[in-house]
């Protein structure tokens, strides 16, 4: 019996094990299934926390940019009676930017419309919620990038005002810079990064232009622009012969490295995550400022006998603007060479051609932005490489050639649309805007106006008041 | 009474006005000036655009010291503020009529 009893116990075990297994098997199963749906949800909870504080951080850097980086920057440049004047400017493009964008510039911009100008659908920020949009940033809210987008949409039209300094009346600007940013700038960032772009190169555009961090979008609209407006508003009061000396390099030096620090979260920014492309950018944009620096100040020291301060920060600004478009796609020495060539390229359109032709660009914001953008633009696609950014997929997902170095010369032509695109709708948009405004309320002070100088006639203040 | 109008170089006033005190000249106005003799200036460039800064920063000292103290007074400014170099000054003398001591009315050499 003893035995028979033990087999049939066995049996008995065994049989409530087999039938214990798959009962036993699906609950473990769907308790893998929650685990691995649990793990997922933090990791994608993680990402998205590390790229949003990045994002962010980013976001802030590049309004730093703006003011105090940029206001510090130009109203050093000009002479003190116009100081508040100049800072002005650029913070009131702060406040009325932030709110045309929320209303309308950010869904022109990047809702998608037609491959010119983003629709209407997310005006008033109408969906523009917490969640991301994989389309632009799959580890970041959409609401995040909006507010990214939005400093970029202050400095740009904010770079212009270097060409009409010391002599737009303030109304006259607010009202003409409202409407650049609605008819040039958003129309031109749909156009290069929004979903259906002419330019999209990350979204199939018809000429896929590389522009990282707005080399097209940024700098060469808002350079081009600012030639506009010094050809259409002419010289100031006493332009060439009068000297205009800088009051305060020590303003403008301080902006300028502020520019430099903030101009981290607008190119390495633009990766749009904190990951291995946003080290990319963030080297190459250090790279070619400091060749950028040298090649200007370098320069000048052969051809005047001594580098000086203004030199220095001028290619410093020159070489920042150049490796923005380029900024993650292209090799650090790529960055050495880009910022070397546009900091003598810069040095000598300012120096050189402005005087030749003899327009009266202020504090140079076409001779560094508009001559620095172009000429970036065209070395990114001489520089771009593969190997740090596979933008080009062919059909079954292999990477293909970016720029020129790899054999891609095509890349060139398009190259060439987006900057001929660039130029074309910020001479057109900005000529017309021009005559509008200034047929409405007009665009410059009266001339005993610019003489007094544009604290007192324009804000009632002054920057110094040493008596008090 | 004569008065001195000494246009010195910026960074020699210390010196200056010390060897005035050591001269026994008790008062002085300094005032911050700016101008040029036959130094002409100097050329600055910005952005290419070159500046020719003639009117350079200067210090003007004025003191008024008694007849007999104005030798004493010249050679002092005169062996500090020279550097033998052009931009070097000026030194202008004048007589004064009166000095009148504002806190009580004190009058002539005695009111300096």
């Amino acid at each position: 019996m003893r035995p028979r009893t033990v087999k049939l116990s066995l049996l008995g075990s065994l049989g409530f094990l087999f039938c214990g297994l798959p009962a036993f098997a699906q609950a473990s199963a769907s308790t893998t299934a929650q685990q691995i749906a649990q793990l997922q949800s933090q990791i994608a909870n993680a990402q998205m926390s590390a790229d949003n504080s990045w994002m962010l951080v980013s976001s802030a850097l590049v309004l730093l940019m703006t003011g105090p980086g940029l206001a510090l920057y130009y109203s050093g440049l000009v002479r003190k009676k116009n100081v508040l004047a100049t800072m002005m400017q650029s913070f009131a493009m702060m406040a009325i930017i932030t709110v045309i964008w929320g209303l309308v510039g950010y869904s022109l911009a990047f809702s998608s419309g037609t491959a010119f100008i983003g629709g209407l659908q997310h005006a008033f920020l109408h969906g523009v919620g917490l969640a991301p949009d994989p389309a632009y940033a799959a580890t970041i809210p959409i609401q995040t990038y909006m507010v990214y987008q939005l400093m970029f949409a202050i400095i740009t039209p904010a770079l212009i005002t270097g060409a009409f300094a010391e002599r737009m009346k303030f109304s006259a600007m607010a009202v003409f810079l409202s409407l650049w940013s609605i008819f040039v700038y958003s129309p031109m960032a749909h156009m290069v990064w929004g979903k259906g772009g002419f330019l999209n190169a990350a979204m199939g555009g018809a000429f896929p232009t590389l522009d990282f961090a707005g080399g097209t979008v940024v700098h060469i609209t808002s350079g081009v622009s600012a030639l506009v407006c010094a050809l259409y508003l002419g010289k100031r009061l006493g332009y060439p012969k009068e000297p205009t000396p800088p009051h305060s390099l020590v303003l403008s030096f301080i902006g300028a490295c502020l520019l430099w620090v903030g101009w981290f979260g607008f190119n390495a920014g633009s990766a749009l995550n904190a990951g291995p492309l946003a080290t990319s950018a963030f080297v190459n944009t250090q790279f070619a400022t400091a060749t950028a620096a040298l090649a200007w100040a370098g320069a000048e020291w052969v051809h005047r006998g001594k580098p000086t301060v203004l030199g220095g920060i001028s290619g410093a600004v020159a070489g920042l603007v150049a490796i923005t478009p380029a900024a993650g796609f292209v090799q650090p020495m790529s960055a050495f060479v880009i910022g070397a060539i546009a900091g003598l390229f810069c040095y000598f359109m300012v120096t050189r051609v402005k005087s030749w032709f003899g327009y009266d660009d202020s504090l140079d914001a076409f001779g560094v932005h508009g001559a620095g953008g172009t000429i970036g633009a065209i070395l990114t696609g001489i520089f771009a490489s593969s190997s740090i950014n596979p933008i080009f997929k062919s059909a079954s997902g292999a990477t293909l050639p970016s720029g020129v170095i790899e054999g891609n010369w095509h890349q060139l032509i398009n190259q060439f649309v987006g900057v001929a695109i660039a130029w074309g709708i910020s001479i057109v948009g900005t000529l017309i805007i021009l005559k509008v405004v200034d047929l409405t309320i007009g665009l410059r002070v009266t001339p005993e106006h610019e003489d007094e100088g544009l604290d007192i006639t324009q804000h009632g203040e002054e920057g110094y008041d040493f008596a008090s | 009474m004569q008065k001195i109008e000494a246009i010195i170089q910026p960074s020699k006033l210390d010196a200056v006005k010390q060897a005035l005190l050591d001269a026994g000249i008790e008062g002085m106005t300094i005032l911050e000036a700016r101008g040029h003799g036959r130094q002409k200036g100097h050329t600055e460039f910005y952005r290419g655009r070159e500046y020719t800064v003639d009117l350079l920063p200067k210090i003007k000292i004025e003191t008024v010291v008694p007849d007999e103290m104005l030798d004493k007074a010249v050679e002092a400014i005169l062996a500090a503020a020279r550097t033998g170099k052009i931009g070097d000054g000026k030194i202008f003398i004048s007589k004064i009529d009166e000095a009148i001591r504002i806190r009580n009315d004190e009058r002539g050499p005695t009111a300096i």
